[in-house]
Parts: C-alpha cells; sequence; structure tokens
C-alpha cells in the first residue's frame, strides 16, 4: 500500500488546489506543499518520516498521536496540516537528540513506564505539556492531565510514577525552579 | 481514515469569513476547533465543498466581563481557556465546574464553547450549562448581528439556527444580580466520555432567597433540555430539604432518557434528581461554609 501521504499526491488531480505550509517542527522550519484535507499526523508520519508519532484509534479519542502545538498538547489526527502553517510543532523526537534521554524519556525508563510502547510518545507529550506548566505536580494532577490518553498495557500506575520522576529528575537538572514555558500558560 | 476533498480558507477578517460563507452558498462549513467536525469529515458524516476556517480571525479568543457584568465568551475561546478562567469561579461557580469535565485534556486544547453550541449535540456539555444560565449566541451576517436566545440556537440534534452566511461571533451570559451560585454535574464513564446524563444549576441568590433559576439537562433527551418548571421551584424561597426535594423531582419529570448501552431511562432518571439535589445541597452548605465549591467530579 502507498502512505496516505504519497496516496493523497500522487495522483494529484490538476483541479485540486495544494497549499504550501511552512511549520517549524521540533525546531526545523519544514515547508511542504499539502492538499488541505491532509491530517497533521499523516503529514508527520509520512510525510516527514517522524513516525515517533503513532495513531491509534484515528477517531480522536486515544491520544497516541498528541504532539505539542505551539506548546500546547493536541491531537494531531484532529487538526489539518494546513491549520499548522505558521505554527511550532513538536513531536516525541524533538525531546532530545538521538544519543541522549529528556528526562521524561528516563523516568519512563526508570520505571517501567511503558509495555508494548504504542502509547508512550503520545503520553511523553502530554506529560511534557504538563511539567512545563507545573514543575511539581501531584500525582492527582498528573492523572488528570493524563486523562485524554488511553494505555491498553499498563495500568498506567507506572506511567504516573514515571511522570512524576520525571519532574523529580527536572527539577534536580533545574536547581532554580525556574521551567522553560514554550508560550503555553 | 481521512476526509474527503474540500476548499480550504482561512480568512483573516469575519467580514472575508463571511463573504466566503455566501459565495459558499450552504456547501460551506465553519471550521473553529475541529474536535467536533474533523472526526465528522473523517467519517465521512459531512462533506463540505468549502471549509472556512475561522482560527485566524483577530480577537475572539476572549472571555470578559463587561462593566455591567454581562459575560462574553468570544468563538475561539478554547475550553482550556474556560478550565483555567480566574474570572469564571466568582462569576459563574457553574460554568467553572463544567469547564474540567468536557471532552479530555488534549481535545479542551482547542475545542470551543461557542463551537460546542453550534454542533447542539443533545450530549454536550456547554448547551445544558448556557441553557441554566439564560445565554445566548450573537450570529453575523451580511447584514449585521443579531442575538439568539439558547433555547432558540438548539433547534434539534445536530441543528442550529444561523443561517449558511452567518459566523456565531459569541456566547453571552447576562448579569446577575445577586449572587451567584451553582454548579455542574456529569455522569461519564470514563474521561472523554460524553454524559450519560448531565445537569447544569445557575443560581442567583438575594440573602438566602433564590431570586434567579435555571436548570439544563444534558444526555436525556433529542436534545439540551431547558427544566424550567423545576426551577421555577425554587425562586422566591429559601433552599430548604423540601425546595431541594422539589426540583429534584420536578427537573428528573423533564428528563426524556431512553435506555441505551449507558443505562436505562430509569438510571438516567435516578441521576438527574441525585445530581440536582446534590448541586443544591452543595450550594446551600456553601453559602453557611464559605469557599466549599461545588465543582467536584461526580463518580
Ligand atoms: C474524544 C472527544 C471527546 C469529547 N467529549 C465531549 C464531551 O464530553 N462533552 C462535550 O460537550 N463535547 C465533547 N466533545 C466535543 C468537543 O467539545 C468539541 O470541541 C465541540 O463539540 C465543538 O467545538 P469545536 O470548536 O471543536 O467546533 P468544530 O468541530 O470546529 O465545529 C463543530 C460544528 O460547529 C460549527 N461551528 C463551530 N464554530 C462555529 C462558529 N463560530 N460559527 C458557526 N459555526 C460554527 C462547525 O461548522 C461544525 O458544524 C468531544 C470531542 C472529542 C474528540
Ligand atoms: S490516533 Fe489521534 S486520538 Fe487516537
Ligand atoms: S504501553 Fe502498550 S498501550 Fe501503553
Amino acid at each position: 500500500m502507498t502512505s496516505l501521504f504519497e496516496e493523497i499526491h500522487e495522483p494529484a488531480p490538476t483541479d485540486v488546489p495544494t497549499r504550501r505550509v511552512t511549520i517549524t517542527v521540533n525546531g526545523q522550519r519544514r515547508t511542504v506543499e499539502v492538499e488541505p484535507r491532509l491530517l497533521l499526523a499523516h503529514l508527520l508520519r509520512h510525510g516527514l518520516r517522524l513516525t515517533g508519532t503513532h495513531t491509534g484509534c484515528d477517531t480522536s479519542n486515544c491520544g497516541a498521536c498528541t504532539v505539542l502545538f505551539d506548546g500546547a498538547p493536541i491531537k494531531s489526527c484532529t487538526m489539518l496540516a494546513v491549520q499548522a502553517d505558521g505554527h511550532e510543532v513538536t513531536t516525541v523526537e524533538g525531546l532530545a537528540g538521538p544519543s541522549e534521554l529528556h528526562p521524561i524519556q528516563e523516568g519512563f525508563k526508570d520505571e517501567h513506564g511503558l509495555q508494548c510502547g504504542f502509547c508512550t510518545p503520545g503520553m511523553m507529550m502530554a506529560a511534557k505539556a504538563l511539567l512545563d506548566r507545573n514543575p511539581d505536580p501531584t500525582e492527582e494532577e498528573v492523572r488528570f492531565a493524563l486523562s485524554g490518553n488511553l494505555c491498553r498495557c499498563t495500568g498506567y500506575q507506572n506511567i504516573v510514577k514515571s511522570v512524576l520522576r520525571a519532574a523529580e529528575l527536572m527539577r534536580s537538572a533545574d536547581p532554580a525552579g525556574k521551567t522553560t514555558v514554550d508560550g503555553w500558560a | 481514515m481521512y476526509p474527503p476533498r474540500f476548499r480550504y480558507e482561512a480568512p483573516r477578517s469575519i467580514d472575508e469569513a463571511i463573504a466566503l460563507l455566501q459565495s459558499g452558498g450552504g456547501e460551506a462549513k465553519v471550521l473553529a476547533g475541529g474536535q467536533s467536525l474533523v472526526p465528522l469529515l473523517k467519517l465521512r458524516f459531512a462533506s463540505p465543498e468549502l471549509l472556512v476556517d475561522i482560527n485566524n480571525l483577530p480577537g475572539l479568543d476572549y472571555h470578559r466581563v463587561d462593566a455591567d457584568g454581562t459575560l462574553r465568551i468570544g468563538a475561539l475561546c478554547r475550553h482550556v481557556d474556560l478550565e483555567r478562567s480566574t474570572i469564571l469561579p466568582t462569576r459563574s461557580p457553574t460554568m467553572a465546574a463544567a469547564a474540567p469535565l468536557v471532552a479530555d485534556p488534549i481535545v479542551r486544547t482547542r475545542g470551543t464553547l461557542v463551537g460546542s453550541l453550534c454542533h447542539a449535540d443533545p450530549q454536550g456539555d456547554w448547551a445544558a450549562v448556557v441553557t441554566a444560565l439564560g445565554g445566548s449566541i450573537v450570529a453575523q451576517g451580511p447584514n449585521g448581528r443579531r442575538t439568539i436566545p439558547v433555547a432558540d440556537f438548539v433547534t434539534g440534534p445536530f441543528q442550529n439556527a444561523l443561517a449558511y452566511d452567518e459566523v456565531a461571533v459569541e456566547a453571552v451570559i447576562p448579569p446577575a444580580k445577586g449572587t451567584v451560585a451553582g454548579g455542574y454535574l456529569k455522569l461519564e464513564r470514563r474521561v472523554g466520555d460524553f454524559a450519560t446524563a448531565g445537569v447544569a444549576v445557575a443560581l442567583e441568590l438575594n440573602g438566602s432567597t433564590v431570586t434567579r433559576a435555571g436548570i439544563g439537562l444534558t444526555g436525556v433527551g433529542s436534545s439540551t433540555i431547558n427544566a424550567t418548571e423545576a426551577a421555577q421551584a425554587l425562586v422566591g424561597k429559601p433552599l430548604s430539604a423540601e425546595t431541594r426535594a422539589g426540583a429534584a423531582e420536578l427537573a428528573a419529570a423533564a428528563a426524556q432518557p431512553k435506555t441505551d448501552h449507558r443505562g436505562t431511562a430509569a438510571y438516567k432518571r435516578h441521576i438527574v434528581a441525585t445530581f440536582v439535589e446534590r448541586i443544591l445541597t452543595r450550594v446551600d452548605e456553601s453559602t453557611q461554609l464559605p469557599g466549599n465549591g461545588s465543582t467536584q467530579r461526580a463518580a
């Protein structure tokens, strides 16, 4: 099967207008031609080959496709790629460089926050949005912030522990208690 | 899954948006938060010829209180803005209680209150809340603005009173005359599920006497229910065990629930009565014990 991105693009009927959009993805400006109906999740996965963002339900329910849009968590299967024109998108690949781990990834490693790993990218991005805003969340606040992300494996216990561990790591890495707020207050 | 083909425009002004809707001649649709429309497009339940994305319209992301006490919620005010609002806990405890119960935290980043009202889902939360508060929608079209009370705005399941070339620009909650009180309770099977039953109660009090009451019900009918008799039974009296029970019974009678996978009709009716009673009890307690909010999620 051709990828959805190609499927939507290859026949490119002349009467279907495409749009040129520029999106800052993980800090890099990317300019792409898209058909308006292309979903952001499909642009990321098939167009930009950033397959860290997963699509689980494809019906806006599971949160596996969660990315940060100008710092706030959104379901990338529920936004059109054209809508991201001029905006910043951060995917799980943007958390840390290829040979290092972000404290959130460390937290998931330390506390066994994943089994099959399918929900993990979405969980991590939802956790990042929370920790950017609230560096010292309670367990209840973690559960509330992750309540839009479904996991079929873990029973959530270790995911919650992982995020609390990540918060601890991030606070100790930043002793002044300062956090980066990516334009999201 | 992906949507059918459509043309896409992202206008920079309301006038431009209206002109685009006019040019679409009924085949165009407004795209706000997209949290209802994009799933519908993907399921091919909607196939507009033109999408008019209003997310780039400037100055619509507000919620604010005018000098006369009118509360205004702009078309691009997201659920999350209302959830984190510092204005709502005192200006409208009913709205403050509802905001964190709408959908899930990620949907709340994008979804809008005005979009919810336009979508008119019989199980949506905001229509019940705005009904209880006696609010309206301001629509703007080629001939200017008009104000439509929410009861007239929602004309049926997934149907609203907008003309094809009108944009809903804001929701308006009239000024309160006394102390505001109230709450919203929703029974949901899990986070992000629509209400099995939801109850919004909005009161204005003068001392201990109720001077205005509104009760909106969701999930228990083919559209949002305005339980006017139940609300009227509270007016002119102080809250008491008797008035609370009376209103609960009348609200349950106003509900028109159907048995489905979320529960039986009798069960849903019972929930409505319980929630009305519970919200009113919390209001009663909090007027005696300041600081006791009525914002808890119903279990
Ligand atoms: C997983 C999930 C769970 C959800 N759970 C709940 C829930 O528990 N309770 C609840 O109430 N909702 C729920 N929703 C729906 C959510 O609240 C939507 O945000 C809301 O229903 C629609 O708002 P929107 O801004 O996203 O509108 P859109 O999806 O952009 O639009 C919805 C409809 O309204 C029209 N419209 C929107 N804005 C305007 C405007 N300004 N002028 C004219 N027409 C307009 C559109 O043309 C479209 O027909 C859920 C959604 C999802 C994906
Ligand atoms: S794939 Fe987007 S919410 Fe499930
Ligand atoms: S680890 Fe398998 S879905 Fe969460």
